[in-house]
């Protein structure tokens, strides 16, 4: 017999199953909570802090959190949306998001958070760091100063006996995910379109087929980032 | 006293350019300049990007014509997709391009002559400095300030259209184009609700025109002689020798109509065509090299466009382009104020273009892209609305650019318009004891009929007085005054 578990978010009555995390439960029931390095079917690890909502007066990652009866969740208040604000700045100033020029814009969630939280100009210096861009491979490029480290690459990127195409790289601040130069010669057809889609950002881009998507058709052109869940 | 005179930054004229005029011991004009007082650099930040980024990229370039900037990045990468080189795109890829560049001609033309030029015939170039601006026309000739908003509104429609949005789109991509034109989008522009529609903009465009030979009619003397000096002339044509906007080969032809250069391929430009760099302007000074820097620059534009080409394949503009081209005796013309009539002979084209193409149900086709074997070097040539513009892109194995050259159509017209700021200054300011406001503005005049943009060869935020300082010859400032 399946165990539901009752608990609320900003004053709504969820029910989760039992096992899920705050924001699987909060999907379920029709409200948003974003996420960026959460990704589904992948263990999540709560570093990116999008996700975070308050917790019985803590904040907490949601994608980590498992639901536990009688919690009283906040998600969206002033607080919490200024607090996922300045991470979406942090992003933006730690890198060099060039929207304008960008394959990935309409279907980049980082630039989806940035119009739902309405970012103008962040509050943060830009750092201008100059990664650069790893072109060498034949199906894929990867723009280093629009990368966000959030490791969805390296989680889901697999070859068929489970070796990672993409790694981390140096630390500290000059920490950044690279692709493995030779796994990157036979990367197959779909597996390189799926790398693409699964970044969050435009750091993994597919060659040669850039702005092929016109402008009105890409995915947050049509809707904004989280209104396919909310329900209220 | 001999005196230098400054103007800066030239108003009417989108990105910021300052003139400096210097003056003798008696009062005449020794020498002047047109300088491009900032700089871009777009064509070393896009060494190391994606190719297919160029076009979506150096539009940036402008808010006028990023069109002409988007086609002319992708007309280049074509020839580095292996699509080659004009025709080389499928039937839709080709003509959604040409839907979307006449779009782009008639807005600008649009705005240069009704929003930033109209002002100087209406009002005079010395009326009132408060009334002579496009509120000034909107307040004292409505009708036809809400044709020039209106049109300008059709040829963006256009735009919105064909490359995704107003202004910096994503249509063109190298080797064709990303969408088709909708039956719902044709119907909208061929025959939307009145004024916008294809018909009504023709019909316009005509009476722009008339409105401008009026004008030349009652002020002959003054429209023939300002700035009216010989020149070469370039442009590309039809390999036919007609007037194309978007795809040709390169013509040029000096004052008396001989051809200097003998319709070459584009892809060649830099075997013809030399920039010099001079010390006091980020602008360079192009100049076809067998003619050397002397007697090598030439004109671009709408003016050089009429002098190259041998007809228009449209007959409402054609009809106009004999009335134009008899009234120099089938000669080129040199006069700076002809520009103006010349644009709105092509604004006239661009409607006709526009609306026979609409009806071409080519536009409707799913071929959107073709490709062929990758080449490392595409040069992508094409007639901005202010003239010939070059774009020549390099990439290496990984797809990245490695060089980028860009010669933009102000820059083609940089010597043109320094030689008819210093006729104008001349013609103007010579033994006056004291310069005035109309005298600064005629120097703006004979700019604007070239170019009201700089920003391509330049960049320009916020305000922009008219400043202008008069130095002796030792440069130092003895008067200094701020329109």
């Amino acid at each position: 017999m399946s165990e539901e578990i009752k608990f609320k978010i900003d004053g709504k009555e969820i029910i989760a199953k039992k096992g899920q995390t705050i924001v699987e439960a909060a999907k379920d029931n029709g409200v948003y909570i974003p996420t960026l390095c959460n990704f589904e079917g992948v263990k999540p690890k709560g570093s990116c802090r999008i996700c975070s909502v308050k917790v019985n007066n803590r904040f907490m990652t949601s994608c980590t959190t498992p639901a536990a009866p009688g919690m009283e969740v906040y998600n969206n208040t002033t607080e919490i949306s200024d607090l996922r604000k300045s991470i979406i700045e942090l992003l933006f100033v730690s890198g060099n998001h060039f929207c304008p020029a960008c394959e990935k814009s309409g279907n980049c969630e980082l630039q989806g958070l940035a119009y739902k939280y309405q970012m103008m100009v962040p509050r943060f210096p830009y750092s201008f760091k100059k990664h650069g861009v790893i072109a060498t491979g034949p199906k894929l490029l990867k723009e280093q100063d629009r990368c966000i480290l959030c490791q969805r690459c390296m989680k889901t990127i697999k070859d068929e006996s489970g070796k990672r195409y993409y790694a981390f790289h140096n630390r500290g601040t000059k920490l950044e995910v690279v692709m493995d130069e030779e796994m990157s010669k036979t990367i197959p057809d779909e597996l390189a379109r799926q790398a693409m889609k699964n970044c969050p950002v435009g750091s993994i881009i597919y060659k040669e087929i850039g702005f092929a998507e016109p402008i009105g058709t890409r995915k947050f052109d049509k809707q904004s980032i989280g209104s396919e869940i909310e329900t209220n | 006293m001999p005196k230098k005179i400054t103007i800066e930054p030239v108003t009417r004229v989108e990105g910021h350019g300052k003139v400096t005029i210097q003056m003798d011991d008696f009062g005449n004009v020794k020498d002047s300049r047109l300088h491009i007082v900032e700089f871009r650099g777009f064509e070393r930040f896009v060494q190391g990007r994606p190719y297919w980024e160029a076009p979506v990229l150096v539009q940036r370039l402008c808010g006028i014509c990023p069109v002409s900037h988007h086609l002319a990045a992708a007309k280049a990468l074509d020839v580095i997709v292996g699509a080659g080189t004009g025709h080389g795109l499928t039937a839709v890829g080709e003509k959604m391009r040409r839907l979307m560049h006449y779009g782009q001609f008639f807005q600008s033309h649009v705005l240069h002559f009704f929003h930033l030029s109209s002002p100087d015939f209406l009002f005079g170039i010395d009326g009132d400095p408060a009334l002579r601006n496009i509120i000034g026309v909107a307040m004292e000739h409505k009708d036809l300030a809400v044709q020039g908003v209106m049109m300008r509104k059709y040829g963006q429609e256009i735009i919105a259209r064909t490359a995704g949005k107003k202004i910096h789109g994503t249509g063109a991509i190298p080797g064709g184009i990303n969408k088709n034109l909708s039956l719902e989008e044709k119907e909208f522009l061929l025959n939307g609700a009145d004024p916008l529609n294809a018909d009504k903009m023709v019909e316009w465009s005509v009476g722009a025109l008339e409105f401008f030979k009026t004008y030349h009619a009652g002020n002959r003397d003054m429209v023939d002689n300002f700035a009216a000096f010989p020149s070469n002339h370039l442009s590309i044509v039809r390999e036919d020798g007609a007037m194309d906007l978007y795809n040709g080969v390169l013509r040029a032809v000096d004052n008396d109509g001989k051809r200097i250069l003998h319709d070459v391929d584009c892809q060649d430009y830099d075997k013809y065509i030399e920039e010099e760099v001079r010390n006091w302007s980020y602008m360079k000074f192009p100049y076809i090299k067998e003619l050397g820097k002397e007697k090598g620059w030439y004109r671009v534009g709408p003016l050089s466009r009429l002098n190259t080409c041998d007809f228009i394949p449209t007959p409402l503009a054609q009809k106009e382009f004999e009335e134009f081209k008899a009234y120099t005796n089938g000669k080129p013309n040199g006069m700076s104020l002809h520009y103006h009539w010349a644009r709105l002979i092509e604004l006239l084209h661009t409607a006709e273009m526009i609306r026979d193409l609409l009806k071409d149900p080519d536009l409707q086709n799913d071929d959107l892209v073709t490709k062929g074997e990758k080449l490392h070097k595409g040069v992508g040539v094409i007639e901005a609305p202010r003239g010939t513009l070059f774009h020549h892109y390099e990439i290496d194995d990984n797809d990245q650019i490695t060089l980028a050259n860009l010669i933009v159509s102000t820059t083609n017209n940089n010597q043109p318009m320094n030689t008819a700021v210093n006729l104008t200054a001349k013609a103007f300011m010579n033994g006056q004891q004291e310069i005035t406001e109309p005298m600064m503005n005629a120097v703006e005049v004979a700019i604007r009929a070239y170019d009201p943009c700089l920003s391509c060869a330049t960049h320009a935020l916020g305000q922009m007085p008219l400043e202008m300082t008069i130095v002796d010859t030792n440069n130092n400032i003895i008067d200094h005054k701020i329109k």
